[in-house]
């Protein structure tokens, strides 16, 4: 799974949102999601996707050593996390979230949820499909 | 509570006080959300005879139990109140993610009580209600205020608003959302502005709970793919319901120059085609949605952004007032987005103006300039007057029934609204359904409740009999999506299966109602609105349900059904039909039997208690 954007295709319909916290909290609350979806309205009128692209930086700096690869996929260790917010930082694509009823921030693990009911190609697998 | 936010938050703007009350079990099973809701709580706290811009109405908002969840669009929230452009119950349904976000913040339903004596927003964040100054707001347009709060409090706030037509209490003020979504009719705009509120702002970070949540998450995803295969889907996602003003004009249904007519020439410049190639950037859903329909445009020569034009904006500001310029449409949508209109009343009612000035009704003098169809310098002109209550625009701002009746001559003929509220865009002389549909609807000629041209086609065009079954069928069935929280048009446009429903909020709520349970109580809803507006006008009945005399007393003018018209012979047949399947009396109002039946025996006895006859 390699998660690509086509932002100029997103409708703003947030169900990558409920799906992400449905499958990785067992909630239904898209302030758990680790994908962030930014209106830029009235001016220009379009969506920004925001989406974790595993590059690693937020492991790089995380002092707990909380942040760990595999499969390409870093995913972040409850347990260690101290929650002091150095990834949130360093993350050059703004894609941890962060909710007050966590302690560690959110953060994609690539499982493909929202891929599979993006009906708009706006997020899609660049392993599976041609940009639409 | 399985499916709700749970709680029902009242603000008193008079006072400042604020409370957050449970939600109980038996209001959510037996009214299930929304305009379930509205209806019930406006039945129960309204008196009768109160001023719908003073401190004793309250606006009501509400969603229901599938908003905010991975059922397939929803992403629906109403506004309720006794209506200032009719007297009546008034209620509006709005798009985007405002919805969603109530739920959770935890509320199904906000109810805004007496009013604030200066500007003033409402912020919630969670639990945290506060009224806030809206000084630094008043004045502003609804679509800047939006942008204005949404950088101050965050992008994650979703905010409603009113545009100065709020403000100024014009009779058919919306209510403004997510750029360019609107709670249009029945003047909720109006009673929000009333209060002295500029906006509502909510972010909400909890979870919805679920009775069942694996179900919840194999049905959501079974629906949402099924939305996804339809066939017409793309076709829908990419024009919206700006592929139908061509279809509407063929077949003789577009309004055209007040209703004279059925058929627009020129109508092929607004084909969707034409729209999306030179001004559409986006496509733009609601929450949830797997077929946005929103079309955000950008209207070059004007240097504007808009959402829309939406048909019904095309209809009555396009049609009715002869444009046949999709930019231009786009540009005047903007203004009345702006200024927080509401573009189908504001369409009509400017239409109506134009077609008084041709007829020597208005005089130069008394507009303070020429009116013509199709001149955009008539309509700007129009809707900043009527936005500012200035001059003509004052009387303008009370709706076409009211400028009517001050006007004189036979302009009463060609105001065209049922109950004080100006028709939606289908002209319906050669529909009979359609026709009863609009007469009938609990809250003035609104698309909202039923809609059954293709019906008229499918079945014959003069046919009479049969039409009120269908009517009925219909007006249970497309405002069951305003109980659910849901929207109609995976429904009705891409042909999404109704069966669906009850199975989800099985999943959702714990509930376990049947399609027919639904139904029930969607007719249940359908008859006590209708009581709402028997307690408020004691001659309430048939001679309320009657569309303007232009629609039996002139012929449509041009166009495939020139000629036609229905009689008052046949309106009749229509209502008595209707009046009968429905199990109200002849005159059109609910009986006793049928009251007691929908378990609406509280509302028996206090019509009676205000001396109503119920037979
Ligand atoms: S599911 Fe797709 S279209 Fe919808 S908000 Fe997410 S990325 Fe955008
Ligand atoms: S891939 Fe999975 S974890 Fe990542 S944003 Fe999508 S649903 Fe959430
Ligand atoms: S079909 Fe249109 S109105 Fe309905 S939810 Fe989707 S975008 Fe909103």
């Amino acid at each position: 799974m390699k998660i690509a954007l086509n932002e100029a295709r997103c409708s703003g319909c947030r169900t990558c949102q409920v799906i992400c916290s449905l499958h990785n909290f067992n909630e239904n609350n898209p302030k758990k999601a680790a994908v962030k979806i930014v209106g830029h309205f009235p001016t220009p009128g379009h969506y920004e996707i925001k989406i974790c692209d595993q590059c690693g930086l937020c492991a790089a700096v995380c002092p707990a050593e909380a942040i760990k690869e595999t499969d390409g996929v870093y995913r972040i260790d409850k347990e260690k996390c101290t929650g002091c917010g150095e990834c949130i930082e360093a993350c050059p694509s703004e894609a941890m979230v962060q909710h007050p009823a966590e302690k560690a921030p959110i953060k994609c693990v690539a499982c493909g949820q929202c891929v599979e009911l993006c009906q708009r190609g706006a997020i899609y697998d660049a392993d599976t499909r041609e940009v639409q | 509570m399985y499916g709700y936010g749970g709680n029902i938050l009242r603000i008193n703007l008079t006072t400042g006080e604020m409370n957050i009350q449970p939600l109980s079990q038996d209001m959510a099973r037996e009214w299930i959300g929304q305009r379930g809701f509205i209806a019930k709580i406006l039945w129960d706290e309204l008196k009768p005879g109160i001023d719908p811009l003073g401190p004793a109405n309250k606006l009501v908002m509400s969603t229901g139990p599938l908003a905010g969840t991975l059922v397939p669009a929803g992403g629906k929230v109403s506004f309720g109140a006794k209506s200032p452009a009719t007297g009546i119950y008034g209620e509006s349904c709005m798009g985007g993610h405002i919805a969603a976000e109530m739920k959770y913040a935890g509320y199904d339903v906000i109810i805004l009580e007496g009013a604030s004596s200066k500007p003033c927003y409402i912020y919630i964040k969670d639990d945290q209600v506060e009224i806030r100054d809206a000084s630094h707001l008043w004045g502003k347009g609804a679509i800047q205020t939006e942008k204005a709060l949404k950088d101050e409090l965050g992008e994650e706030f979703q905010i409603c608003t009113i545009g100065p037509a709020g403000e100024k209490l014009v009779k058919y003020a919306c209510i403004s959302h997510d750029f360019g979504r609107q709670a249009g009719r029945t003047g909720m705009g109006t009673v929000m502005g009333s209060k002295k509120v500029k906006a509502i702002a909510i972010c909400g970070h909890n979870s919805i709970p679920l009775a069942d949540l694996e179900a919840t998450v194999v049905k959501g995803k079974e629906m949402l793919k099924g939305c996804f295969a339809k066939e017409n889907l793309d076709e829908w996602q990419n024009y919206g319901t700006a592929g139908v003003p061509v279809w509407a004009n063929n077949i003789g249904a577009f309004p055209t120059k007040n209703f004279q007519s059925s058929y627009l020439e020129g109508n092929e410049n607004l084909d969707g085609k034409i729209m999306r190639e030179k001004m559409v950037v986006n496509d733009k859903g609601c929450f949830g949605c797997p077929s946005p329909c929103g079309k955000y445009c950008y209207v070059k020569p004007y240097n504007v952004y808009t959402e829309g034009p939406e048909y019904e904006t095309t209809a009555l500001i396009g049609g009715n007032c002869v444009f046949t310029d999709i930019e231009q449409i786009g540009y005047l949508n903007y203004l009345c987005d702006e200024l927080g209109l509401d573009t189908i009343s504001a369409g009509n009612v400017i239409g109506f103006a134009m077609e008084c000035f041709e007829k020597g009704i208005l005089t130069r003098e008394q507009v303070g300039m020429e009116l013509k169809f199709g001149d955009l310098e008539s309509f700007k002109y129009l809707v900043e007057k009527i936005a500012a209550r200035e001059g003509i625009g004052n009387i303008l701002a009370e709706g076409v029934k009211y400028a009517a009746e001050q006007f004189g001559g036979d302009s009463i003929k060609f105001a065209i609204q049922v109950k004080g509220l100006e028709w939606s865009g289908y002209e319906s002389r050669s529909a009979p359904s359609n026709m009863l549909a609009y007469m009938t609807c609990d809250l003035g000629a609104h698309h909202n409740r039923a809609w059954s041209v293709t019906h008229d086609i499918a079945v014959g065009r003069k046919v009479l009999e049969g039409k009120a079954r269908k009517v009925i069928e219909l007006q249970h069935i497309r405002p069951f999506f305003d109980l659910i929280g849901c929207c109609r048009l995976q429904w009705v446009e891409i042909g999404f299966e109704l069966e669906h429903y009850p199975e989800v909020l099985r999943y959702v709520t714990g509930f376990d109602y049947s399609q027919d349970d639904l139904m029930k109580i969607s007719e249940k809803v359908w008859n006590l609105t209708r009581a709402f507006a028997w307690r408020e006008i004691e001659d309430f009945g048939r001679k309320y349900d009657y569309p303007p005399a232009r629609f039996y007393e002139e012929t449509v003018t041009t166009g495939p059904n020139a000629g036609d018209v229905l009689s008052k012979e046949e309106l009749d047949f229509l209502l008595d039909d209707y009046y009968k399947l429905r199990g109200w009396d002849l005159n059109g109002l609910p009986t006793r039997e049928k009251l007691e039946q929908m378990g609406l025996g509280f509302v028996v006895r206090q019509l009676e208690s205000y001396g109503r006859k119920i037979s």
